[in-house]
């Protein structure tokens, strides 16, 4: 399905930053249009980085870019035009009123005044009570209402969203999403990075996993999910158990410290899941269960894993 | 061109104007009318005329162009330097505009405004003492002219600065010692030879000199002379700032 229309290419794009330090090695990614794609990676994988190239805030070392088919450099213009950026730092104007501010970033996009469109973003963002307040009297959820709102001002086709909900209150948060789905219903494609990865895992459609610089991995994220997905199954016993018994020793279990549970962890692509000889060892062992229960990974926890094992 | 891009800076600058009216035009003219009063009563009365012109008459343009070279650059010097200190660059950055069009917008609502100051100082200037403009249209081009060289000059230093120090720095250590000593308040032909030659090097002599012949129709340095050292200085920070855009110098990693 990527690989159809992507809105976004980015071919064979590394960034070496004047102190020397290398902040993207080569990557190449294409965003499909009309997804949401979540880039995840610890800090200082170069989300930040690869975002300020697309958007023309950084200069690549190497590679090309391009947005809606138009090249990012050769044809700013076009490229820029497209998208819309909510940047991860609260960087805004203080003593301009959030009106003026929206209406400010519609018309560096050059496109005519449309007040009707700007109150439909900010009433969507619950900022229309506040449109005529200074930005330095708002929160800073507040403030970040009004980044998006800014970014929506000139009716992008591509939305960044650099971490946008970090240090968003739970409230923020939902709206956010509401609006992020309601966007993509519009046919907006949306890239975003975050570090609550449940909310990446609940909204992307693709994910992306940046670790040191590089792409290590992109995957719908159902298949990701199921590709990479570990389950784990866990026991609880009738009786507390002291220490583990030697018949069990092979499995690799985890026995919790009040000795009431045992965790196993398996893979459910493997051809045996070694469950039912588990089960029988158990028995045989002389343990008595109460309860079984199984747990399917979460992005979380594949995402752990790939950059700890990681390249 | 991408007018409205341009027309969005220029408004949001000029607004900065308004929101900063005490700071950007009231107290150039507080400190300028000082001036008449100290230099042009107090002490000019006992000044004896220079080529015919009253001390006090003498010294006004140069006052102006004191005002309008230090605003010039103050103004496009922090318009620019401060969207880099907070991080709202990144949306001029982001945006489908050139940089040509981001120079124009910003020096050109610097230039305004130093242009706007210049006029309420002369029109304060008129309070103080008996004024005639001989070339009022050559006034005028050497004002706006000025101004848009001299913002030029700031949004270099704005870019050129990456913090507060250094911005201050220029307009501290080089533009005011330069006006000082361009000829606002006395004529160059008071010097001893050799310093007279040292003030040729100086531009602002250059502006002053000029601006002073629009006035009174006489001057240390030939008007044609003086008008094309302003072109000059004029190419010269159009030829940096192309270099700056070029290379991303300083706004781009
Ligand atoms: N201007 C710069 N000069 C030198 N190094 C930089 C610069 N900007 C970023 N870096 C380095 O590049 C690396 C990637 O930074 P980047 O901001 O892209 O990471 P990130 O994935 O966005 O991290 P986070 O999750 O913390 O936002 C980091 O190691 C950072 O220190
Ligand atoms: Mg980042």
């Amino acid at each position: 399905m990527a690989a159809m229309h992507p809105i976004i290419s980015i071919q064979g794009v590394s960034k070496r930053y004047a102190t020397g330090f290398e902040a993207l090695k080569t990557v190449d990614l294409d965003i499909a249009e009309g997804e949401i794609f979540a880039l995840l990676g610890p800090n200082g994988a170069g989300k930040t980085t690869l975002i300020s190239i697309v958007c023309g805030i950084v200069n690549k070392s190497t590679g090309t870019v391009t947005v809606g088919g138009h090249d990012n450099v050769t044809a700013y213009r076009k490229a820029r035009a497209l998208i819309g950026l909510v940047p991860q730092e609260l960087t805004t104007d203080m003593w301009e009123t959030v009106w003026d501010t929206v209406s400010y970033s519609r018309g560096l996009f050059g496109m005519k005044p449309d007040p009707a469109h700007l109150e439909k973003v900010l009433r969507d963002l619950s900022l229309w009570e506040k449109r005529n307040d200074k930005i330095m009297t708002l929160s800073g959820g507040m403030k970040r209402r009004v980044l998006i709102a800014k970014a929506l001002s000139h009716e992008p086709r591509v939305l960044f969203l650099d971490e946008p909900t970090a240090g968003v209150d739970v409230e923020l948060r939902r709206d956010m999403w509401e609006m992020v789905r309601a966007l993509k219903a519009s046919g907006v494609t949306i890239v975003l990075t975050t570090h609550y990865i449940e909310e990446a895992e609940e909204m992307a459609d693709r994910v992306g996993v940046i670790s040191k610089g590089e792409i290590i991995l992109v995957e719908e994220k159902a298949e990701l999910m199921r590709k990479l997905g570990r389950k784990e199954l866990a026991i609880t016993l009738k009786e507390p158990i002291a220490a583990m018994p030697e018949a069990l020793a092979g499995y690799n279990l985890a026995l919790s410290p009040d000795g009431t549970t045992l965790t196993y962890a398996y893979d459910t692509q493997a051809d045996r899941t070694g469950i039912t000889r588990l089960l029988r060892d158990l028995d045989a062992a002389g343990i008595r269960l109460r309860d079984l229960d199984t747990r399917q990974s979460t992005l979380e926890d594949i995402f752990v894993n790939l950059v700890r094992n990681g390249r | 061109m991408n007018m409205r891009a341009i027309y969005a800076i220029y408004r949001q600058e000029m607004a900065r104007t308004r929101r900063t009216l005490l700071q950007s035009i009231v107290s150039p003219v507080i400190s300028t009318a000082l001036y008449f009063v100290v230099f042009g009563a107090a002490i000019g009365s006992r000044i004896k005329e220079i080529d015919g012109i009253s001390y006090g008459a003498f010294i006004v343009p140069g006052l102006i162009m004191l005002s309008l070279l230090t605003q010039s650059i103050s103004n496009a010097a922090f318009g620019i330097y401060f969207p880099k200190f907070v991080g709202t660059i990144y949306e001029l950055l982001a945006a489908p505009i050139s940089y040509l069009e981001i120079v124009v917008a910003f020096v050109g609502a610097a230039a305004t405004k130093a242009t706007i100051l210049g006029l309420i100082i002369l029109a304060t200037a008129f309070l103080f003492v008996p004024l005639r403009i001989e070339h009022p249209f050559v006034m005028l081009v050497f004002l706006v002219l000025t101004a848009v060289t001299f913002s030029l000059f700031g949004f270099i230093i704005g870019i050129w600065a990456d913090n507060f120090e250094k911005l201050q720095l220029v307009p501290l250590l080089v533009v005011t010692p330069l006006t000082f000593l361009g000829g606002s308040f006395y004529s160059i032909d008071m010097l001893p030879p050799f310093w007279r030659t040292v003030t040729l090097f100086n531009p602002v002599v250059y502006l002053v000199s000029g601006f002073r012949w629009s006035f009174f129709g006489q001057s240390d340095v030939n008007v044609v002379i003086s008008l094309g050292m302003t072109f000059a200085f004029l190419a010269l920070c159009l030829g940096i700032v192309g270099w700056i855009f070029r290379t991303g110098y300083r706004l781009k990693n």
